[in-house]
Parts: structure tokens; C-alpha cells; sequence
């Protein structure tokens, strides 16, 4: 498991101090939420707790907000976030043979993350490259014009290069 | 507020504005159905059982959630209507399990008898079920996410009510479940166990934990000797599950009901309550006397005791060290009692009937542990013990009336008054009053305390000295009340807490609510605490100090209150506990 930096959970909290003693305080939680997501990846329990314990709100209450919205991760995310883009030009592309593929290569559902921490598999609507389906996008990068080989090239490339570190 | 002309079914009526359409109904003898609604909560307009038409309006309207206007005309039970209320309940039943015959709130459940009264009488859909684990890890209250049907009054009960906060609805969609925090276990969660969950919810998500086949077996166990306890408010709602009016006191029919079922020996829980008295009033003039923390605040409810380790640990040197009526005749059961009888703790099996689901997770305590052994074996609710009543084949309506046994069983007024919000004060004021004075406080009813107010004050004089009490009734009541302690510590001298709305009679292991009523119904609690002011009154000893069975234990076994004997019985301590409970400053949406 990820271990959580103390100093992290304390720049958490400092970002909760700006919003002290303004009118709705308690309406700031989605920007706080977002804020541990991008310290941490994910939102773990203890962000979650401390978040509860800064901002006086009951941990039930920001669980509800944290499950509700499918953009928070409430599991740790894999170095690689591959987002397979699903919108009808992909589709028709044959964007599910990319993600059957990748789901064969990295044997994991989407929604989920390979237990090396490596990568997590996700679905994605239109990602505005139409031009060049089928395409994904592995953490802010497009890579376009993809077949189930292309598809296996690009995965070891990205094992090779987490491996050299 | 003005007066305004609606039309209802095009009959014309004279109403007040600022209500909403539901409301008026109610008042104008027309019953929209309704489900997610609950009066004393707010308005979640989730279910949309309640739609009516409303001439202009392209579509139905939630009646609960949508105010009246002048010259509204409303239509409450077209074909259309009825058809799409008839739809949406079905829809509403699509995934649920659909098991009334085998589930625990057959004949109990308002889903149940909604889609009777729709009409419902084949099935049109069948979709996806759901498919949860139970949560059985409380010893108190479980949860089946799988009967749940998202009306949302078990989150808001627990939230706006009792400001526990424990519950919310997790995820979304068709995957919605309701829930605590990152879905861990009751047991390790905020939960009071107070139980309101279960007496709002209108299906069996939330039940008490069963122990009925455990106490059958158990009655049937030659080699016990099974002990009987009941709380006062036990009888005061039983009736209820018989389908009497509510406000009928079982007293005698309880006990003869616990002989048939085999109990051996049959103790009122009011007896221990005069006993608490005793020690608590004791506690408290010496801590009055001797400078020690105050307010003091009573210790009796179970969820309060949970609530206060979870939420309030900064008080824990306020609460009295007294254990509740329950456990104190627990532990005298399987001492002092089994002394008398001459047998071996050991071989007493003690149950207690308890209005109460948190008495559950109080007999299961640590903390109440005396020489190796659990002073109550066993808990169960007024609900469990009605069930069972009623499965031995008991005729509980025409039964002989019969009476507790001795030594633990005479009590005195104040005795049975714990059962109502108010009445553990009342019941240590004539006893504080008369070991402070010396002399008999002449007028014992202490109107001031009475009564179903979230908060109430009272003061009175002893011997020059003014003392400020004050009681709370409800968590959410008992916050507000706690907060003005935090800031104002000398405010109050002596403070109640019961964490339910009304207190023990409106406990969460009561009968559920009959078929025209609303759970916790205001109107029904009063009777219940009618009942327990009624036996206070028609009672020759009314206070706790003059039980003549309580002085006789204090001569033969306890020496005097606050005696180190009595310490080892029937006092406790308290740890704050994680999770740590955390109240919102605003409620939140």
C-alpha cells in the first residue's frame, strides 16, 4: 500500500485554513476533496479523516459526497491512468478491441488497478481526438490511431520505462 | 399566514397559506399516500408516493414538498393518479427481495401494506435485486442494505434528530446504499445503537439484533435458573404490540406472561431504578458538597453512555459513575440475589425486557464486568418479547395479573417514572431533596420537567440553596444542551440525558407503529408517559428512599449508597472511545 505522508495530510490541512471563518464553510468539502485527491491520487481514509476532524463535518457526510461523484478515486490509482475513449467515432474505430486487449495484457477490470501499482483501466466519453481514433490517454497523453498491437507495444514501453525507474 | 381557497377533488375549502399540499390534505381528512415523508423530519420528496394533480401543472407534484396556493385546484386520486402511484410502488418493490413471509416486519411494514392499498396484485416489472452483505456486527442493530428502499428517514432520523450523523447515502444510482462512514461495520462505527433507525424505517433494513430462539433455548435449559427484568416503560407500550390503544400499563400481565414463558423468578428493572436513586442522589449531594464536578449528568441510557464516550469525552467527569437500573439489578441478581437463594452465579441466566436496543451493546460492556461475569445475559426488545409471547401461544390480553418476586422486586413511583423524559430528575429530586433537608419534599410532581420540550429547566430550593437542573430527551436535544454546558460550565447543577425522543417510552426497541399511526408518534408517547405517571400516582410509595425492600438490601448487603461495596456493584467508568462522533456547526444537505 501507498504509505501516507504525514507532511501531505499537514498541506491538507493548511489549504482547509483559507476557507476558516468565510460564510459556508462547510460547502467548500468538493474543492478540499479535490485538493487530496491531487495530494494523494486517491482519497484515503485518513484525508477523509482529516477533512472530518479541520472542517467539523461527520466523516458519514463527506463518504456520501466522496461515493457520489465518479471523479474521486477511492482506491489508490496505478502510476498509469489509461483512459480508453469509448465516444462513437472510437467505437466505431474499434475502440473495444483496444480495451478487450488491454484488459487481456494487464488482466484487470475497468475501474481497476494492477496489483504493481502500474496501471489503472478506465472508460472515457469523447476525448476530442476523433481525427485519430481510436485513441487513449495514458495520464495526460494521447496516443492515437491504435490497434490491440500498438496497444501491447505501448504497455511494455511504459513497463520498461517504470522499470528503469 | 392567510386564508386561501383551494379546491380539493373540486370541492372548495377555506385554508391557511404557507402549507403544503400534504399537509392541508391531512387536516381536510384526505390521506395522500406517502412514504419517504415523516413529520418530524425533513422533507426528503424522494419516493414520490405522494404525487397529486394540480390543474396548470404539466406534471404530478410531490404533495409533501409542494406549498398550496389561492385558487389551486388539486386532484388527489384520478385514474391517472392512481395508476402512476400504483407504478411507482411497484417500481419501489422492483428490487426488493420481495420475502414478507419470511421477513421479520411481515404485517409491520409499510411497503407492505402500501402496495395492498395500491392495489397491487401481480407484478408487472421484475428487474435487477440487489445483492448486499448484512452488517451483523453490532450487538444491537443490524442492517439489511437488501430491504432498503432508499427513502432516506433512517439518514435524516439519524442526522437531524439525533445529530449522530452516522448514515448517509453512499454511492449512487442503483448502487445507492445506505450506509456509515467508508461502509465500516456498526460495531466499529458512531452508531449510539440507539435504534430510531429501526423505528423509522418503514421496511427491515434496520433490526434488532434477535435473540428470541436463544432465549427459548435458553427457558428450556433445566439446568438454569432463568431470571427475568423489565423496564418500566416495557409496559407502558406492550399493549401496543396487542393491538390495544397506546397508554395501557401491562405491569401484571408481563409477569405473569414471564412465569408461563418459564422464567423462575421475575424482577421489576424499577426496582433497581429506586436503587439508582439512591446512589445517584447520594453522588450528587456529595459532589455538591464536596466540590466535586457538576454538572452532574445521569448515566442511565445506554445510547447516551455511547454517545457521550464517542462525542462529548471532554464530560465524561460530569456523567455519574452509576450503572443503569438494568445492570445494577444485573449484578445484584447474580450476587447479592444468588447469595439468598443460596446457588452459584453461574447458574443464573438473567435476561432483561428492555424498550431499549443500546441495552444490548450496554450488557455486552467490559466496563460492567464483576468478579469474571455479565450481570444480564441477555437483552431483549419490548418488540422481541411481544413476538414471543405471542408465538408460546400466551393469551396476553385476559392473563391473571401477577406480581414481581421479592427481593428485587418492589418498587416505588419515582421507580417507575424513569421511563419517561424528566423522571430520573424527578425521581432524584424527592430523594436528593429529602437526604439534603432532612425533611419530605411536599410536592413531588415536578410539572416543570414534564413534557415532550427538547430542552427543559427547573430550579429548586434546598435549605436556602438554589439547584438548576435540566433535562434533554433525544441526542440531537441533548447536543444543544451540552453545548450550553461546554460554554456556561455553572449554569446547571444537575442534568437528565436519554438519547430518545421522549426518552426510554420512545425507545428504539418499542412496538413498531400500528397500522394508521407514525412512528414515534408524539400523541402515543404522551400516553405511554401517562401510564408511567399514572402507576407513580396510584402508588403508596412514591419515593425511592422509602422502598422498604431498597433499605433492607442497603442493611443486609450495600451498607449505605456510595459504600465500597456499592461501588463494586453498582458504579462504572468510561473511556472516550474512536471513532471520535464530530456534530456539524449548520446541518448539512
Amino acid at each position: 500500500m501507498i504509505d501516507i505522508q504525514p507532511e501531505k495530510l499537514g498541506e491538507l490541512r493548511q489549504f482547509i485554513t483559507q476557507f476558516q471563518g468565510k460564510p459556508y464553510f462547510e460547502s467548500n468539502l468538493i474543492a478540499v476533496l479535490h485538493k487530496a485527491q491531487a495530494l494523494f491520487g486517491y482519497l484515503p481514509r485518513e484525508a477523509m479523516d482529516t477533512i472530518a476532524e479541520a472542517m467539523n463535518i461527520p466523516t458519514a457526510h463527506i463518504w456520501g459526497v466522496a461515493t457520489f461523484y465518479h471523479y474521486f478515486n477511492l482506491k489508490p490509482i496505478g502510476k498509469f491512468v489509461i483512459s480508453v475513449c469509448l465516444g462513437t467515432a472510437c467505437y466505431v474505430k474499434g475502440a473495444q478491441e483496444v480495451l478487450d486487449t488491454l484488459r487481456n495484457e494487464l488482466h484487470i477490470k475497468v475501474g481497476e488497478t494492477t496489483p504493481d501499482m502500474l496501471f489503472t483501466l478506465q472508460e472515457a466519453r469523447c476525448l476530442g481526438a476523433c481525427g485519430i481514433a481510436p485513441v487513449i490517454m495514458i495520464n495526460d497523453k494521447i496516443y492515437g490511431e491504435l490497434n490491440s498491437k500498438k496497444v501491447v507495444d505501448l504497455i511494455n514501453q511504459m513497463r520498461k520505462s517504470a522499470a528503469k525507474g | 399566514m392567510s386564508q386561501i381557497t383551494i379546491f380539493i377533488n373540486d370541492k372548495e375549502y377555506k385554508v391557511e397559506s404557507g402549507q403544503t399540499i400534504m399537509q392541508t390534505a391531512d387536516h381536510l381528512g384526505y390521506h395522500i399516500p406517502r412514504l419517504c415523508y415523516h413529520p418530524k423530519l425533513s422533507i426528503e420528496g424522494a419516493c414520490r408516493v405522494c404525487i397529486v394533480e394540480v390543474e396548470g401543472v404539466r406534471n404530478f407534484v410531490a404533495s409533501c414538498a409542494y406549498p398550496v396556493r389561492d385558487g389551486m385546484k388539486i386532484r388527489t386520486n384520478t385514474k391517472e393518479l392512481r395508476q402512476t402511484r400504483r407504478d411507482i410502488v411497484e417500481l419501489i418493490l422492483d428490487n426488493h427481495p420481495e420475502d414478507c413471509h419470511t421477513c421479520e416486519r411481515n404485517y409491520n411494514c409499510e411497503l407492505q401494506r402500501l402496495a395492498y392499498s395500491m392495489g397491487i396484485r401481480r407484478r408487472h416489472f421484475t428487474g435487477e435485486k440487489k445483492h448486499y452483505d448484512k452488517d451483523l456486527s453490532s450487538e444491537a442493530v443490524i442492517r439489511d442494505p437488501n430491504k432498503c428502499i432508499l427513502c432516506g428517514r433512517c439518514v435524516r432520523m439519524c442526522s437531524e434528530i439525533q445529530k449522530v450523523h452516522n448514515l448517509t447515502q453512499a454511492h449512487r444510482g442503483f448502487k445507492t446504499v445506505v450506509m456509515p462512514a467508508y461502509n465500516m461495520p456498526f460495531k466499529e462505527s458512531v452508531c449510539t445503537a440507539c435504534g430510531q433507525c429501526i423505528n423509522v424505517c418503514p421496511t427491515a433494513a434496520f433490526l434488532e439484533r434477535d435473540y428470541t430462539q436463544e432465549l427459548f433455548e435458553a427457558l428450556n435449559d433445566k439446568s438454569k435458573i432463568k431470571v427475568a427484568q423489565f423496564a418500566p416503560s416495557v409496559r407502558a407500550a406492550i399493549g401496543e404490540a396487542f393491538n390495544l390503544e397506546p397508554g395501557r400499563n401491562m405491569e401484571g400481565e408481563l409477569v405473569a406472561a414471564f412465569r408461563k414463558l418459564g422464567f423462575d423468578y421475575v424482577f421489576d428493572t424499577q426496582f433497581a431504578a429506586d436503587l439508582t436513586i439512591m446512589e445517584e442522589a447520594s453522588e450528587f449531594l456529595e459532589r455538591l458538597q464536596s466540590g466535586g464536578k457538576l454538572p452532574m449528568i445521569t448515566s442511565c441510557s445506554s445510547a447516551w453512555m455511547k454517545c457521550m464516550e464517542q462525542f462529548y469525552p471532554d464530560l465524561i467527569e460530569n456523567v455519574s459513575t452509576c450503572r443503569s437500573p438494568m445492570s445494577m439489578a444485573g449484578s445484584l441478581i447474580k450476587s447479592y440475589f444468588a447469595d439468598k437463594i443460596g446457588v452459584d452465579p453461574d447458574t443464573i441466566y438473567s435476561v432483561a425486557t428492555m424498550c431499549c436496543t443500546a441495552k444490548k451493546y450496554e450488557a455486552a460492556r467490559p466496563e460492567l464486568v464483576v468478579d469474571g461475569r455479565r450481570g444480564v445475559d441477555m437483552v431483549v426488545t419490548t418488540r422481541e418479547m411481544a413476538w414471543m409471547i405471542k408465538s408460546a401461544g400466551i393469551d396476553f390480553l385476559n392473563i391473571e395479573k401477577e406480581k414481581p418476586d421479592s427481593p428485587l422486586g418492589m418498587s416505588s413511583g419515582a421507580g417507575a417514572i424513569f421511563g419517561t423524559t424528566g423522571g430520573v430528575m424527578e425521581a432524584a429530586i424527592r430523594t436528593a431533596y429529602e437526604l439534603y433537608t432532612g425533611e419530605t419534599l411536599v410536592d413531588i410532581e415536578v410539572e416543570a420537567i414534564r413534557g415532550l420540550k427538547g430542552v427543559k429547566e427547573g430550579k429548586l430550593t434546598m435549605d436556602g440553596a438554589e439547584i438548576r437542573v435540566a433535562v434533554a430527551h433525544g441526542l440531537g436535544n441533548a447536543c444543544q444542551l451540552l453545548d450550553i454546558v461546554r460554554k456556561e460550565p455553572q449554569r446547571y447543577h444537575f442534568i437528565e440525558i436519554m438519547g430518545c425522543p421522549g426518552g426510554c417510552v420512545g425507545g428504539g426497541g418499542q412496538p413498531y407503529a400500528s397500522v394508521n399511526a407514525i412512528p414515534l408518534d408524539e400523541n402515543a408517547l404522551q400516553k405511554r408517559a401517562q401510564a408511567l405517571y399514572d402507576l407513580d400516582r396510584h402508588k403508596t410509595i412514591r419515593r425511592s428512599h422509602d422502598n422498604p425492600d431498597v433499605q433492607k438490601l442497603y442493611r443486609e448487603f450495600l451498607q449505605r449508597p456510595l459504600s465500597p461495596v456499592s461501588h463494586k456493584y453498582l458504579h462504572t467508568h468510561y473511556h472516550a472511545k474512536t471513532p471520535r462522533g464530530i456534530i456539524p456547526r449548520v446541518e448539512l444537505k
